[in-house]
């Protein structure tokens, strides 16, 4: 498997031999911060383009197909369209905290970002708490969306924010009890770790089969609801509460939870396969030595895309099937069944890993 | 939140029936899509059978057509979209109305059928064009009949109850579609209308 690392290690003695040290990693890190804001734009628009045409497919529709071919272009004439949108500034807002909470939001969803696992040896962020890092800036995201139900002045923006609050709180501790269920399979939170471990002995949902499988289901209800997509977009709740709590913004500050909302769910997606289909470790079966070279061949990239989508797929097809549900129901759904089984499930897993019963 | 049903019921019956819902969204993911992409398909492009999209007379190869000119079309018109222009001829010495001109508003009409639906002998129907954008209003008001056009010469009788042998089987089936209490009345009257009607003719 082809190691990036070499390719991070070669630039990084190529700007020791020019510069000194504090300037090469000054150099990297400003280099590093543009390949993830380039690689954050690019995935919104693949996003957004894959979002509108596979819900137009759930709904018997071709979705956009006008613009270039197949649509193709429609996403970009969107972004240029928003970037050209003036920002309205409104009377009586607290205009400090409604132009800084696009910003919290986007910025925790692109630290989110940077910890996914792209190939061997390209993480961005990677240490020994790599989970509870996730976990933690991810909820940055809902101080931000707070912050503009509250900064906005409008009542609208005040109950989306206020849902937003409720529900991402709660469904964070699934999220949370879930992750967690895995590490006790894994015994690791650095995520290089885990998908080394992975690439070595097969995915987690293999090796974890039945509490592994049910941990996965949950992640994939609760990581709907972190994304404030779904059945869960009671936040925006656009036949209630005209956007919810974006209601007051416009143009590129409206573009950022726009940005945001589709870059986690990305993410969401990202760290699903990351922790539980093996991020860029291919497809092994025992015995099958072969197969497992052509696996080997495919760059782990490809693999971590591949997964990736195919759970931004899923998560799509749970959006577009199920109608929104009620705020109680929300509550009732994450508070009376969601985390009993998941607080089971890690029991289960805890009992497998006991009994060495995984794969 | 009431409670209709145990905890683990509850929730294997949600869980039976989102799998229904995926498994349904699933299958209309690959169903082909029913959107019609309309300039392009414009050769192939079929309208349904019911759609409305303007009134038409239709006339036959020998150029006739089935209007009277009664003009019961245009009474129904809520709009006033319609205007039967008719004078009257005289034919082996029976005084006829006969039809000039069939003006129809397509501006003002809203499709409501109420018209084809009113007409005795089945003269007009909408047809399924549906590209009726022009630059002038007054194009919209078109002329129906054809020119040159006559009523055919033998209409089929379009109301069975008109005709004498045909009124008992027209009577049976309003009988029998009648509630059961008219059934006693109901033959009396309806004969004295058809021979009254066959009279008037």
């Amino acid at each position: 498997m082809f190691d990036f690392s070499v390719i991070s290690q070669w630039l990084h003695n190529l700007l020791l031999s020019i510069v000194p040290e504090w300037a090469a990693i000054l150099i990297e890190s400003v280099l590093v911060a543009l390949v993830i804001i380039t690689l954050y734009a690019v995935f919104a628009i693949v996003l957004i383009y894959m979002e509108r045409k596979i819900c137009g497919f759930f709904q018997c529709r071709l979705g956009p197909n006008r613009v270039g071919k197949w649509g193709l272009l429609q996403v970009f004439a969107d972004v240029f369209k928003m970037l050209q949108k003036e920002i309205i500034k409104m009377r009586q807002t607290d205009r400090f905290l409604h132009d800084l909470a696009p910003f919290f939001v986007v910025t925790a969803s692109m630290l989110t970002f940077a910890c996914l696992p792209w190939n061997k040896g390209a993480h961005m962020i990677d240490f020994n708490i790599g989970i509870f890092f996730i976990l933690a800036v991810s909820s940055v995201g809902v101080v931000g969306i707070l912050l503009a139900g509250w900064g906005s002045n409008s009542k609208y923006p005040l109950i989306g924010a206020m849902r937003s609050g409720a529900q991402i709180i709660s469904y964070e501790l699934s999220i949370g009890l879930t992750m967690l269920t895995m590490i006790c399979l894994t015994g690791t939170m650095q995520i290089s770790e885990i998908v080394e471990q992975q690439a070595a002995e097969g995915w987690n949902i293999f090796r974890g089969h039945v509490p592994a499988l049910i941990a996965f289901v949950i992640y994939l209800i609760a990581g709907n609801a972190e994304c404030n997509r779904g059945p869960f977009d009671l936040p925006e709740a656009e036949s209630e509460l005209t956007a919810g709590y974006h209601t007051e913004y416009s143009g590129m500050h409206f573009g950022y939870f726009y940005l945001a909302e589709y870059l986690n769910l990305f993410i969401a997606a990202g760290i699903a396969s990351t922790i539980f289909l093996g991020g860029w470790a291919p497809l092994h079966i025992a015995g099958l030595d072969g197969f497992n070279g052509v696996m080997d061949a495919i760059p782990g990239i490809v693999w971590f895309l591949g997964k990736t989508f195919f759970v931004v797929f899923l998560f799509m097809w749970e959006r577009w099937t199920l109608p929104r549900l009620r705020i109680d129901n929300i509550l009732s759904l994450e508070w009376k069944y969601l985390m009993p089984i998941s607080m089971a499930n890690l029991v289960l897993m805890a009992l497998v890993v006991a009994f060495k019963l995984y794969l | 939140m009431y409670q209709d049903k145990s905890y683990f019921s509850g929730l294997f019956c949600g869980i039976k029936s989102i799998c229904i819902g995926l498994k349904t969204t699933m299958r209309e993911f690959f169903t082909p899509k029913i959107t019609e992409q309309y300039p392009e398909n414009r050769k192939e492009l079929k309208m349904f059978d019911r759609f409305r999209g303007s009134l038409t007379m239709p006339h036959n190869e020998k150029n006739e057509h089935k209007c009277v000119a009664c003009g019961i079309c245009q009474m129904q018109c809520p709009n006033d979209s319609i205007n039967v222009v008719s004078e009257m001829v005289e034919v082996d010495g029976k005084k006829k109305k006969q039809l000039v001109r069939y003006e129809y508003n397509l501006g003002s009409c809203m499709f409501c059928m109420l018209c084809v639906n009113a007409c005795p002998h089945d003269a007009i129907t909408f047809d399924q064009s549906f590209e009726n954008a022009v630059f002038d209003r007054s194009k919209l008001i078109k002329q129906l009949n054809k020119p040159g056009s006559k009523v055919a010469e033998k209409p089929m009788p379009a109301r069975p109850a008109v005709a004498k042998p045909a009124a008992k089987d027209a009577e049976a089936s309003v009988a029998q579609a009648a509630p059961d209490q008219a059934k006693a009345e109901k033959p009396q009257p309806a004969t004295d209308e058809a021979t009254e009607a066959k009279a008037e003719n």
